[in-house]
């Protein structure tokens, strides 16, 4: 059903006109008070208008629920499918794909090529290669025309060799006219820089603008700016195009390419686990964080030694003498962006907001329920926090009962 | 801890240049990289530079990094405009040694970090990137353990057969302080190579000092006034999240919360 109100005028004239042989039916008799006096429902009286404003029609006497109707369900937008079907020449993207999904940098190349692909009335497809398994659910809004998908187990681990070896083979079947990889940590940087020295080709990293045929990039360590001409390999930097909003795409399934095994130079041993105290509070994905509401110290450390979390604090735990200030979250400490945050008796000053702005999923451990930080969380556990922690601990402990892990514990610098 | 002494290792070294003053220094992953080769073989490592000799910013600069107990420095000496890779590669053709570690980019010119992908391309031996220590090196089997510097803090352990080429992260050991004693008292053996050829690709290029890039706005694409109105007033919304009052019950969500995001 449309969102658009529409009048009935029948029913309205209806309720107008009380000599109607169909006006009790539909508008009942009138209500009446104890002094027999005609009273008038004013809750009942007009009706809720297009934009949610309620509205009342002066020129009869029309009833809510008569005079119109409007749509309850929220109509899901869909968006135009781009097709290409018989694509002029194909830009290949080579997605990070974090932990099994596209992250704005992928999303962003992904605009990019998108962008390239379709300037100046080309007809260009853009082809996404993706290794190992894949937890996206809004592929095809992503971009991505054409989609080749590397998924054996051997993709599960670092296979630098193998997947650059993959790539020469596409692009000597395909013949792109561009190769995109975002110029990432997460892998994007490394197999790009490996494919271009394997094709013979000088690359353009940190290419964050693209006019035309100009690349503008990033060079000495982030200090200037080079302007060059275009390159067949670049390696796009976050935010170099808007990613594609407008459209939704086919991703069509192209067959894999003859996947040929090279021989591995270098095994994947597995990570190893570290410190959580040893990472920097910046880059931590998962920290637990204790406030004022904290009382229990000592447990509040130890919960974060057996859930593995970096530890922060808020100002005032800081203040107090129970945590180091190199510990501390928000605007005069540490600005973090944890994947997981979990804040034990932080009721969520604004300054503390302001820090965690970046973490994914936020839970909340407190006695007050109204407290900002309740109302930013994504879970929210009201009570008192050593009493949660304990009962956490346990279900942790359980859990881990059941299914022993080895770890091998390192120290690194 | 020293290996085999009979392992050769080379550190390749340039000159940075601090982010802020411009002024020359270290460059910061090239010294942690001679910080870990010093590590594993202490006075039997070869360092490298390719350059220009002559400039005064080049040899002091050199001094800091014979400061941190080298005994020599060589020099190849190119002019500004040659390609280095190019260079590298010739001079390694004859004899590759086992392990050449280098940092991940350069701290001024291009700044691709394509040097060690280069040359592990071309002496056809496998490339290590992001790495902070060498764990073990088995000269029987040939084959190395390294940790590789991952985001988020973490740890992988990569098993590398030898010779390769490895580039050094951020997160690998800080480098030893340099000192005057022994910056005065290693040398700089500078030999000449004729044979560079230019960075023709280059010639086209326009360097500028970095512009500040544009700020991403939010881009609201409401079709009516009230969908404007409400994105530009709209305030973090009380009550998106789940509420819960029991203590078991909720430690039980935050357990399944931390499962599904594998935080556990």
């Amino acid at each position: 059903m449309s969102d658009i109100f529409r009048r009935d005028p029948r029913t309205q004239w209806i309720a107008r006109n009380r000599l109607h042989p169909l006006h009790v039916a539909n508008i009942g008799e009138p209500e009446r008070g104890p002094s027999g006096l005609l009273r008038k429902n004013l809750h009942n009286i007009g009706f809720i208008g297009a934009n949610g404003v309620k509205r009342i029609d002066r020129s009869g006497d029309s009833k809510g629920g008569l005079s119109g109707r409007k749509a309850t369900t929220a109509v899901e937008i869909v968006l135009p499918l781009h097709q290409i079907d018989k694509p002029d020449f194909y830009i290949l993207v080579v997605v990070d794909l974090v932990s099994a999904r596209l992250n704005n940098h992928d999303r962003d190349t992904l605009g990019l090529a998108h962008h390239m692909a379709n300037s100046n009335n080309a007809k260009g497809a853009v082809v996404a290669v993706l290794f190992g398994e894949v937890k996206e659910d809004k592929l095809d809004t992503a971009g991505i025309d054409r989609l080749i998908h590397f998924d054996t187990s051997a993709y599960q681990s670092y296979n630098p060799e193998q997947r650059c070896a993959d790539l020469c083979n596409i692009v000597n079947e395909l013949q792109p006219k561009h190769i995109l990889l975002p110029d990432s940590i997460n892998g994007g940087g490394d197999l790009g820089r490996r494919l271009a020295a394997k094709l013979d080709q000088r690359p353009a990293c940190g290419v964050w603008k693209v006019n035309g045929e100009q690349l503008v990039c990033r060079g000495g360590a982030g200090k200037t700016d080079i302007t060059r001409p275009m390159a067949k390999i670049l390696l796009v930097l976050e935010e170099c195009s808007e990613p594609v909003s407008e459209t939704r795409h086919q991703s069509l399934l192209m067959p894999v390419v003859s996947s040929v095994t090279v021989k591995q130079r270098i095994l994947d041993l597995g990570n190893m686990s570290v410190d959580p105290n040893a990472i920097n509070l910046a880059e931590a994905g998962f920290i637990l964080s204790g406030g004022n509401g904290v009382k229990d110290w000592p447990e509040f450390h130890l919960a974060a030694k057996i859930l593995g979390a970096t530890e922060g604090a808020s100002r005032v735990a800081v203040d107090d003498g129970f945590m180091p200030r190199d510990r501390q979250v928000g605007a005069s400490g540490t600005w973090v962006t944890a994947r997981v945050y979990i804040a034990v008796g932080i009721s969520g000053a604004i300054q503390h907001m302001q820090g965690i702005a970046q973490c994914d999923k936020v839970v909340a451990i407190n006695n007050n329920d109204s407290c900002d930080m309740v109302k930013r969380a994504d879970l929210s556990a009201i009570g008192d926090s050593s009493e949660i922690l304990g009962e956490l601990l346990n279900v942790v402990r359980q859990h881990a009962a059941e299914k022993p892990v080895n770890h091998v514990v390192i120290n690194h610098g | 801890m020293i290996f085999d002494p009979s392992l050769n290792i080379v550190t390749l070294v340039s000159i940075g240049e601090h982010p802020l003053s411009g002024r020359p220094r270290r460059a910061e992953q090239d010294a942690r990289a001679l910080e870990l080769g010093l590590k594993l073989v202490a006075d039997n490592l070869q360092v490298l530079y390719i350059g220009q000799a002559k400039s005064p910013a080049t040899v002091s600069v050199l001094k800091d990094y014979l400061g941190m107990g080298l005994g020599q420095i060589q020099v190849l000496d190119v002019p500004p405009q040659a390609d280095i890779s190019n260079t590298l590669l010739e001079n390694f053709k004859a004899n590759c040694p086992d392990i050449i570690l280098t940092g991940g980019r350069a701290e001024n010119g291009e700044s691709s970090g394509m040097i060690p992908y280069l040359l592990a391309e071309q002496l056809n031996i496998p490339i290590v990137t992001s790495i902070t220590d060498i764990v073990s090196i088995d000269m029987l089997t040939g084959l190395a353990e390294v940790l590789q510097a991952l985001p988020r803090g973490q740890r992988r352990k990569i098993k590398v057969s030898l010779p390769f080429v490895a580039s050094v992260d951020m997160a690998a050991p800080a480098p030893r302080q340099s000192a005057y004693g022994c910056a005065m008292r290693g040398q700089l053996v500078v030999k000449d190579f004729n044979q560079s050829i230019d960075d023709v690709g280059q010639r086209h290029w326009q360097v500028n000092s970095a512009q500040m890039r544009p700020k991403r706005l939010k881009i609201v694409k409401a079709k009516t006034a009230a969908d404007r109105f409400k994105a530009a007033t709209a305030k973090i919304q009380g009550g998106s999240g789940k509420v819960i009052y029991d203590s078991k019950e909720s430690a039980q969500e935050i357990f399944k919360l931390l499962r599904d995001e594998e935080m556990l």
